[in-house]
């Protein structure tokens, strides 16, 4: 087994492999970030068990053990399977280990007043991305990160105009097929909504194979002033998926924005969810289900930072563990002194179907502004057996009636997705997931 | 259709009842009185098979069954019916969706076919009519929020739906208003046949002006220690139970 060094050292030598396959492109802006991004990685390593954001969740090593860098130049076939989602009304972008699938995708009628395009393009054309680009990564850098920084090449990018309300959701759909060997992915997103627009994103990812299928993703999304975002993320990967997902948001004056994970399977899920609530009247809702078994690991770190007087956010996370799966939480509130009159609520509840199961959650305040109102609150348990002798009284099965529980426990988070096909299509999974 | 022979039962290691016995026949309604703690409650939950409870002797028949075997759905699916004293909330399951389930799986259990939404509703309609339940209650979480009142009219509007042949009232006229009182008991009255039987408990004599029961039997540390008629029931309004409790302590000393 390489030590941690060496495994970064593979890191750097596939970054000059993969510059080289750049072709042209080294010139611009993005070019120098990667390299600004490659030293800081190399220079930090990955973080390993004793990093205190990374003490449950050793992702290095399960990164280490299963993916070698060098392969992130590989192309590697894309098959591109069918997905529930793709008979649900909207614009659709399909991704394939890594990969835009054109074919696939289809804007149909986009407005012009909405731009969506790829990453590579939006290098091209759109003159301002050097002031978005990275910059809400700035304020939460985190390794994993810089790492997608370095390598990412695909990815899409969205700018909704002033005062536009798109009028489909848009799923972006990744797939990746590990059956003939592993997938490394790296995508970075970018969602710029001006003043007065609304947008609604459906990111889905599924995996299938047996070899190991790693994604890294970074998202930012800009929130401008009066502008309304609802992102929501289906993690439904199989069993060998490593998936590491940094989202931050940067949000203005009277605006809101709805962060939506769901996890339901995996290998090892690590979610890094950045919210910087920058002026008044603003406005952020985060909520997480994570409804795992096996051996799954999902863990949830989630921040929300709460600059300006007047702002608002509310994060609602539930865990359901069967088996030996592993679930984290962590929820840092941060209210600036100047944030006078924040309100702010967090909740975590978890129930442990099973003995070998684990949770490990932890709330963290920090709160310099003295008129404010905050609450927090986790609980860990098993079902209620009142609740069940009740249900039972009537007649309902025993496994009827745990699943009856479960469900109305995870419908709790569910309930806040807003486009209603994706709701029903998640609650067809929990109902199956749960009376399997 | 119940026999309880030398009933005994304990929690956490503590005896709650000591030898029940009692025989309840088709047709009958049987009023169990007695003071707090005496043990209602925990005969109520035995008979519908609460798991905490440990049976540490007696049988108990019913319909022909050792009721003590079935699990708590079984027992349900059989006919017995438990109105709670305290239902629980249920946040996120629908009364509808809930009621569904259960008139289902009772119906599957006897080898009917399951109801069809529209004949669920139409069966919903007729009973909510029955005990004057309010359709916007019946759209809520189960129970969530009810105010005490609201729980014992949904559990009542429950066993109109669930037509069972024993039915167990754990003090469902606590906590009603007089109106309520009136509708709660008309509806058990109307739903009463020559085919099934009602045990109610409660404190007060005022709920047996309405269902008129045809015995009254005074519980008291986990034994029925007197029995009787209706007229029991207006002694006990008038005396209380420290007659009884003498009578009975002096017996066990
Ligand atoms: N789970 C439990 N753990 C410990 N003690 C219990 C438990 N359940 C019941 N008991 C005790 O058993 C005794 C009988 O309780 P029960 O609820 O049956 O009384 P009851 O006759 O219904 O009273 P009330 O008229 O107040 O409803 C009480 O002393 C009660 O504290
Ligand atoms: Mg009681």
């Amino acid at each position: 087994m390489t030590t941690p060094n060496e495994y970064i050292n593979t890191v750097g030598k596939a970054f000059e492999k993969f510059e080289a396959s750049l072709n042209g492109s080294k010139s611009t802006f993005l070019h120098e970030l990667r390299k600004e991004s490659l030293a800081a990685i190399l220079k930090s390593g990955l973080p390993g068990p004793k990093h205190e954001e990374y003490r449950y969740t050793n992702f290095g090593k399960a990164l280490e053990k299963s993916i070698a860098y060098e392969g992130i130049v590989a192309e590697t076939a894309a098959a591109s399977a069918p997905t529930p989602l793709d008979s649900f009304e909207g614009y659709k972008l399909y991704f394939v280990n890594g990969k835009l699938d054109a074919s696939r995708s289809d804007l149909g009628d986009l407005s012009e007043k909405v731009t969506v395009t790829s990453l590579a393009s939006a290098v091209k054309e759109q003159g301002d991305l050097k002031e978005y680009l990275g910059s809400i990564v700035k304020s939460w850098p985190d390794a994993f990160s810089h790492l997608n920084t370095a390598f990412a090449k695909e990815g899409v990018f969205i700018r909704v105009k002033k005062n536009t309300i798109l009028d489909k959701p848009l799923y972006i759909i990744h797939s990746n097929d590990t059956s003939a060997t592993e997938v490394l992915a790296h995508y970075r997103n970018l969602a710029i909504v001006e003043e007065g627009s609304q947008l609604k994103v459906i990111e889905a990812n599924f995996s299938t194979g047996a070899n190991t299928s790693y994604t890294n993703t970074v998202l930012e999304i800009f929130c401008k002033k009066n502008a309304s975002v609802e992102w929501s993320k289906l993690q439904l990967e199989n069993e060998t998926a490593l998936r590491i997902d940094n989202s931050l948001v940067y949000q203005e004056r009277d605006s809101k924005c709805t962060i939506n994970t769901i996890t339901l399977s995996g290998q090892m899920v690590r979610n890094n969810l950045y919210i910087a609530l920058d002026d008044e009247n603003t406005e952020a809702h985060m909520y997480g289900l994570y409804l795992i078994d096996g051996k799954t690991h999902v863990d949830n770190h989630t921040s929300v930072d709460h600059r300006k007087p007047n702002s608002f956010s509310n994060e609602l996370y539930k865990g359901i563990m069967d088996d030996q799966s592993h679930g984290v939480f962590n929820g840092k509130i941060f209210v600036r002194q100047d944030a006078q009159k924040t309100n702010a609520f967090q909740q975590n509840n978890n129930i442990l179907l099973s003995p070998n199961a684990v949770i490990n959650t932890k709330p963290q305040l920090e709160i310099w502004a003295d008129d404010v109102k905050c609450s927090h609150g986790c609980t860990t348990g098993q079902l209620d057996n009142e609740q069940l002798f009740y249900l039972r009284a009537r007649g309902i099965s025993e496994d009827k009636a745990r699943a009856m529980l479960l469900h109305a426990f995870a419908g709790d988070v569910i309930a806040n997705i807003s486009v209603g096909p994706v709701k029903e299509y998640l609650e067809q999974l929990i109902t199956d997931k749960i009376e399997n | 259709m119940l026999k309880i022979k030398n009933l005994k039962a304990s929690v956490e290691g503590k005896m709650i009842l000591n030898g029940i016995n009692l025989e309840v026949k088709p047709g009958e309604v049987h009023a169990i009185m007695g003071p707090n703690g005496s043990g209602k409650s925990t005969l109520a939950s035995v008979l519908a098979g609460r798991e905490d409870y440990q049976i540490e002797g007696g049988e108990v028949e019913y319909i022909g069954k050792d009721l003590l075997d079935l699990s708590p759905e079984e027992r349900a699916r059989e006919g017995v019916f438990l109105a709670f004293q305290y239902p629980v909330e249920i946040p996120g399951v629908s009364t509808t969706n809930f009621l569904k389930a259960a008139l289902n799986q009772v119906r599957e259990h006897h080898g009917k076919p399951a109801l069809d939404a529209v004949s669920f509703l139409k069966l919903m309609k007729e009973k909510m009519a029955l005990v004057e339940i309010d359709q916007a209650l019946l759209s809520r979480s189960l129970n969530e929020g009810f105010s005490g009142g609201e729980k014992k009219r949904n559990e009542i509007f429950q066993m109109a739906m669930l037509e069972p042949k024993l039915a167990i009232l754990d003090e469902t006229d606590s906590g009603l208003d007089i109106d309520a009182l009136r509708i709660v008991a008309n509806g058990v009255n109307k739903l009463k046949t020559r085919d099934n039987a009602t045990i109610l408990i409660t404190h007060y004599q005022r709920l047996l002006d309405y269902i008129v029961p045809d015995f009254v039997h005074v519980l008291y540390k986990g034994r029925i220690i007197k029995s009787g008629d209706k007229s029991l029931a207006l002694q006990l309004e008038e005396k209380g139970y420290d007659w009884i409790k003498e009578e009975a302590d002096t017996v066990s000393a």
